[in-house]
């Protein structure tokens, strides 16, 4: 039985530029200029996952982002790997949006299209919370599993995953249609292939706005988010410590010794 | 549904397993007390399918109150569990919710959100109210952009005001002789969509990293002496646990459930060694309430020195075997 597959994606900055991320000139803004844009690393994972599930089972992958005209390069890149299909959430609308309005901007565009999986990656790279699959999933009214790092179908109906948790993993069989957040250890992404890349230069992305998915703009973007940012700083872990050199018998006698004093030992 | 003049709440969420509470759970129940005293509020534990003893340590750890949903609810569903609280929330309506940052902790948070339309900051290293036009509000500190800023965030017109803290940022303090009232409620759950097939277990579960006194974290600076053992062998020595950075668990000297760093756990302990640890802004977010660091790298100019109240200099294969004995010497003179 075949299985449509929609996998939701992020644009993030680069993982290893990430320390060049600096605050922008104007107080609470974030400067990402020269910073490579790339698809959320663990979005790949899931987007492995689908095209794996359509080589076995049959169906089309579609892609979907939310983001500014740019992210479209995200959408790209995923038709590349060979996703069948991308939409765009795209419109000044969806803009400025916290974790719980890109989540339901998303559930308007996931209700245009019928899915009998949602795949995401467990968490962004940039702001890293984790929170969109469990939110998208209560918008969609469906159930939810994170931290998933393996998947597989029993009958072609239900999905089987095992998830991790601190104490170890829980292995669940869950109803589809449902939404699944992926870890790194679910798989490993493959590169887009150059024939990919031609292929995907023949493929369409859609582009949808507020009134393509008949979303209440009242409830996406800046003016349906709960959060405000009230000031960002640079992050500070600088502590006045005392830095010891010297031939290494003395250096840890000096250390031992400090430690000694300060009761730490 | 309003309840009847049931005052300003600080809740908590509770996670528990084989009857006992989280230790992130009492952790944050001692932070919704400070919270609570700067609201004129008080404290609340809400959970779903505790047996009654549960409610002991909670009360003794700063919960005013404990509600508590009748119906047996496995943890793992947390569509249910969110429904249960999201159900607490609009009857008791609470002013803020806060929630372990574990697995399942985010998992039921973000659900819950989403039925109560309201702000869910993730991950949050610090929580304090303060005075936001006029209104005394939660602001949830997070750390973004991979360690290197920090962000104030608040929820100012939403209730209840929610965040989710990862274990080890907030110190479990002893418990307290105090009295508690528990509320049972009947909560009408959903059939689960879920069918549970088998919880595991690993070796190491329970074996808390984020409650150790003392943390020795190995970073790669460790693959000059061949490995991890003599980081094991410190913490053997201090009473404490052994732990590592990304590079330790990429080369499998650590299990990823004692990896530091903002994708991994985060300590507090009273003390911190770093070995081989460059200090890169991931790492530094994680470890940044110790309370005393001291930092051992070959590299003067590495960052982990700047952050470090003692830091050493030096090769760790001359450096780690004379601290090591230095440190031996003197536990046997105690």
């Amino acid at each position: 039985m075949p299985c449509d597959v929609l996998v939701c994606v992020k644009q993030v900055p680069h993982p290893d530029h990430l320390a060049k991320v600096v605050l922008g000139p104007a107080r609470g803004t974030i400067n990402r200029e020269g910073i490579p844009a790339v698809i959320n690393p663990l979005d790949r994972n899931a987007l492995e996952e689908a095209l794996r599930i359509r080589d076995r089972l049959g169906g089309r992958v579609t892609t979907i982002t939310l983001g500014p005209p740019q992210a479209r390069k995200a959408l790209e890149e995923a038709l590349a790997m060979g996703a069948d299909d991308a939409v765009h959430l795209c419109c000044p609308a969806f803009a400025g949006a916290d974790t719980l309005a890109t989540a339901r901007a998303l559930a308007y565009g996931v209700r245009k299209l019928s899915s009998d999986l949602i795949l995401c990656g467990n968490a962004t790279v940039d702001s890293g919370t984790g929170q969109v699959a469990g939110q998208l999933a209560e918008f969609l009214n469906l159930p939810c599993v994170t931290d998933v790092d393996e998947i597989s179908f029993e009958d072609g109906h239900d999905l089987r995953v095992r998830r991790a948790w601190e104490r170890g993993y829980v292995r669940i069989r869950v109803k589809l249609p449902a939404v699944i957040a992926v870890t790194d250890k679910v798989n490993q992404p493959r590169l887009p292939t150059l024939m990919g890349i031609m292929a995907a230069t023949r493929k369409e992305i859609l582009t949808w706005t507020d009134t393509n998915t008949s979303a209440d703009p009242l409830c996406v973007g800046l003016k349906g988010s709960p959060t405000r940012v009230l000031e960002i700083g640079e992050f500070h872990a600088k502590r006045q410590g005392e830095v010891l050199q010297g031939p290494p018998e003395e250096v840890v006698a000096k250390a031992v010794e400090r430690l000694w004093a300060l009761e730490a030992l | 549904m309003k309840a009847e003049a049931s005052g300003r709440e600080v809740w908590v969420w509770v996670e528990h397993y084989q009857g006992k509470p989280a230790p992130v759970s009492l952790a944050l129940l001692g932070k919704a007390r400070v919270l609570s005293q700067e609201l004129g509020a008080k404290v609340a534990a809400v959970l779903v399918a505790g047996d009654s003893e549960i409610s002991t340590p909670l009360i003794a750890h700063g919960a005013d109150k404990v509600y508590m949903a009748a119906k047996p609810v496995s943890l793992f569903d947390t569509e249910a569990c969110a429904t249960a609280i999201a159900e607490f929330a609009q009857k008791y309506t609470p002013e803020i919710v806060l929630w372990g940052a574990t697995s399942l902790g985010r998992e039921t948070a973000s659900r819950a959100a989403a039925k109560l339309g309201t702000g869910l900051t993730a991950h949050c290293i610090d929580l304090h109210i303060a005075n936001v036009q006029g209104q005394k509000v939660l602001v949830a500190v997070v750390g973004g952009w991979g360690g290197n800023a920090v962000l104030k965030i608040v929820c100012p017109e939403k209730r209840p005001q929610m965040a989710t803290v990862r274990p080890g940022i907030f110190a479990l303090h002893p418990p307290q002789k105090r009295d508690g009232e528990v509320i049972y409620e009947e909560i009408d759950i959903p059939q689960s969509r879920l069918d549970i097939i088998e919880v595991a277990e690993h070796p190491t579960a329970g074996s808390n990293l984020e409650q150790a006194d003392v943390v020795v974290a190995g970073g790669w600076g460790l693959s000059s002496m061949g490995g991890f053992a003599k980081a094991e062998e410190l913490a053997g020595v201090l009473g404490g646990v052994a732990a590592g950075t990304r590079p330790a668990l990429d080369a499998s000297w650590i299990p990823a459930e004692r990896m530091i760093g903002q994708s991994g756990r985060t300590v507090a302990p009273r003390l911190l060694i770093t070995l081989g640890v460059s200090g890169a802004a991931q790492f530094a977010a994680a470890v940044t309430g110790s309370k005393l660091i001291v930092a051992v790298d070959s590299n003067p100019k590495a960052p982990i020195f700047e952050m470090a109240d003692i830091g050493i200099v030096g090769d760790l294969r001359e450096v780690l075997p004379l601290l090591i004995e230095k440190l031996k010497d003197l536990k046997k003179k105690d």
